[in-house]
């Protein structure tokens, strides 16, 4: 996976941190979500944190990445947190409505 | 002063970084503040993703479903032209393909309208062009492909918050 490695996904107190990388574009999205996907069905994870620290870029595949994990746990009663949102990310949540479902946590 | 450029590449997902990079590149003389570039990088990223999967249904990059190869390797992938040109801080750019096109494109424009659902993509890519340029346009004929323009003035330095 291009910029991401095994590292980049663990899982503490059942919670699936991701550590996104630099660039999240269509193109790495699919590995994104696949590989969360496979966390979110074999580990019992309840929540998602997604940590932005690393990251410059983002377009409407985020929100879907995003979109997506909550949908997948939500029933259960997951949430979704996103850490280190910098502005233009933070301005791209407001725009599409994800601040009404991922709950950024100041760091 | 006028500034001219002329991109075409294949529609493969692995080109989405470098067209919005190129026309990022193209305006750098212009000293965009950070959010007027990453607003271009953004715009023009939707504008190219929409091309290669829903235009040619290039879907590789999420390496789903049954194709195991790129889509390159499979015949053509069709091409992506990205046309920019700069009239002194106003950047004009166009995203051609000629893929399948859009029946109905005022549709296509709603938020969180798709027609791949299952890419879990957000339905949101018209919607951010919209939102981070100052003008967007789209041109479709079903069979023939779609030209998506947009224009964004450079330098205003302003910064809206959503």
């Amino acid at each position: 996976m291009e910029g991401m490695s095994r590292e980049d996904f663990r899982v503490i107190d059942r919670c699936l941190m991701i550590r996104l990388p630099e660039e999240i574009d269509h193109h790495g999205a699919g590995m994104i979500c696949e590989n969360a996907d496979k966390f979110l069905v074999r580990e019992e994870v309840c929540n998602v944190v997604f940590d932005f620290e690393k990251t410059r870029f983002m377009d409407s595949s985020g929100i879907g990445i995003i979109m997506g994990r909550y949908r997948k746990i939500a029933c259960f009663g997951g949430r979704v947190y996103a850490i280190h949102v910098d502005r233009q990310i933070r301005r791209i949540f407001q725009l599409s409505g994800l601040n009404k479902i991922v709950e950024v946590l100041e760091s | 002063m006028k500034n001219e450029m002329e991109l075409i590449f294949d529609a493969v997902s692995d080109n989405e970084a470098f067209a919005r990079v190129a026309v990022a590149a193209f305006i750098a003389h212009l000293d965009p503040t950070v959010e007027e570039m990453a607003d271009i990088k953004t715009a023009v990223s939707e504008a190219v993703t929409n091309s290669i999967i829903h235009g040619y249904e290039n879907l590789y990059g999420y390496k789903r479903g049954a194709s195991s190869g790129t889509a390159g390797e499979s015949g053509s992938p069709g091409k992506v032209r990205v046309h920019c040109i700069l009239e002194k801080e106003i950047l004009h750019v166009e995203v051609i393909d000629q893929g399948r096109g859009i029946e109905n494109v005022e549709q296509a424009m709603e938020p969180l309208f798709t027609t791949k659902p299952e890419l879990e993509r957000s339905g949101m890519g018209f919607a951010f062009m919209e939102a981070f340029t100052d003008e967007l346009e789209v041109e479709s004929t079903p069979g023939k492909g779609t030209t998506v323009r947009m224009v964004k003035k450079i330098g205003t330095g302003s910064w809206i918050d959503a």
